[in-house]
């Protein structure tokens, strides 16, 4: 039995995340997902959304685009085109990217192929909003 | 005397111009390094994504993929990625010329071809000289994962939706500081994942997949769109402050020398005036006595 449960969050651009932790969730595309340590092997795809963990009894969240997860035994390994820290989430600018993303979406219609472009938009701006909103 | 305050008015240049190369190196050094790190830390997320789409591709047959689909080169298209700015050598004269032999050899075959750029100075060379596509200038001064996609996002749906049938990346493979070698790589269709891990993969864990495999791997493989087309990005980054930081560095050099051979020149002008004058003096002296 793993006696801890090691989190790594890569980004393109860094690792977003790394140290231990006792429980993370998931945001899969197949609905969200809680993992342990000793959790079976498992290979996930990530959707845009909220991801968290507890560290030290402490819960802190991400938002995350979509990539996908490794889960392993002892170790869980989130590889995601992009990770933020909810307190470093710049809300305005967010809120603007959710506005021009409802915007453009309400003059198109679902045969555009831009359609899919902003939903994704509007997507990650909502996710950002609610990460954001945690404290 | 005319000649003397040229040289010194030339050496003042030279001195400027050695100032500008210098200070340009000196830029070029730090964006270097800033470009080196993020390649760095690009690193270990581009081996984990290539693991796991390799076991991933044991598992599961992507041939049906659109991405994948092989049709006949009828319309080529190649992202052509240079940088923005010169006054780095050769960094995109050499890129330029194996792109534009590249498209002679292929409208010589009679294929119908298009170009992306990515960078100002590739959209500026072929601005006239053939069809371009989406071109995307200024952006190598800040840019992330989001530019990658932007990129993919322009190449992915008309493949998919058959306007065209090849992908070509042209971009400056980084070799080191001072080495950069044009690359090409064929982006679509995507050339089949390697598989001949085979014996290592039965020692890997058997994952369960959410969702399957299948349409997992059909989601990642996007994904190793945007992994190919951000690392070509990193490359051209380092790549360009590299081959600038060696052009400056040639530069500068050169001014010094140049420097060296005008204050030589200089002092030997001022020398013989100088001897000039004694000479006028003494001869009018001795005129003088002897009258």
């Amino acid at each position: 039995m793993a006696d801890e449960l090691k989190l790594e969050i890569v980004t393109p651009e860094k690792m977003a995340f790394q140290g231990i932790v006792e429980e993370v969730t998931i945001p899969g595309t197949e609905g969200q997902f809680g993992v342990l340590k000793g959790h079976a092997a498992l290979l996930s795809s990530v959707d845009i959304g909220e991801l968290s963990f507890t560290q030290d009894r402490k819960k802190t969240y991400y938002a995350v685009n979509a990539g996908y997860a490794e889960v392993t035994a002892t170790k869980v390994t989130v590889l995601v085109e992009t990770a933020e820290r909810y307190d470093l989430i710049d809300r305005e600018r967010a809120q603007k990217a959710r506005e021009r993303a409802q915007e453009k979406l309400a003059k198109l219609s679902r045969e555009d192929v831009e359609f899919e472009k902003v939903r994704v938009a509007l997507l990650r701006a909502i996710a950002r909003l609610n990460v954001a909103g945690k404290t | 005397m005319a000649a003397l305050k040229d040289i010194k008015r030339k050496i003042t240049a030279v001195h400027k111009t050695r100032q500008i190369t210098k200070a340009m190196n000196m830029v070029a050094a730090s964006k270097f390094k800033a470009a080196q790190t993020r390649m760095e830390s690009f690193r270990p997320y581009a081996a984990k994504f290539m693991e796991v789409l390799n076991s991933l591709a044991l598992r599961v047959d992507a041939g049906s993929h659109p991405l994948l689909a092989v049709r006949e080169p009828e319309r080529i298209r190649v992202i052509c990625m240079t940088s923005d700015r010169g006054l780095c050598g050769g960094f995109n004269n050499n890129l330029l010329k194996a792109v534009e032999r590249f498209i002679k050899a292929k409208l010589g075959e009679g294929r119908d071809v298009a170009i992306l750029p990515v960078g100002r100075k590739g959209r500026d060379f072929f601005r006239k000289k053939a069809k371009i596509v989406n071109a995307r200038t200024e952006v190598f001064g800040k840019f992330d994962m989001s530019l990658a996609v932007g990129i993919s996002d322009d190449v992915i749906p008309p493949f998919i939706g058959e306007e065209y049938d090849e992908l070509y990346l042209f971009y400056n493979e980084f070799v080191n500081v001072a080495v950069q070698k044009p690359a090409v790589v064929r982006l679509f269709p995507l050339p089949a994942i390697d598989r001949k891990e085979e014996i290592e993969s039965s020692k890997r864990l058997d994952y369960i997949y959410e969702p399957s495999a299948k349409e997992l791997l059909e989601k990642l493989l996007p994904m190793y769109v945007h992994v190919l087309i951000y690392r070509a990005l990193a490359e051209t980054v380092a790549g360009e402050n590299g081959a600038r930081m060696a052009a400056m560095d040639n530069a500068t050099r050169n001014c010094e020398e140049l420097i060296q051979s005008l204050t030589l020149k200089y002092n030997k002008v001022r020398q013989s005036a100088i001897t000039a004058e004694l000479m006028d003096i003494v001869g009018g002296t001795e005129a003088l006595a002897k009258g």
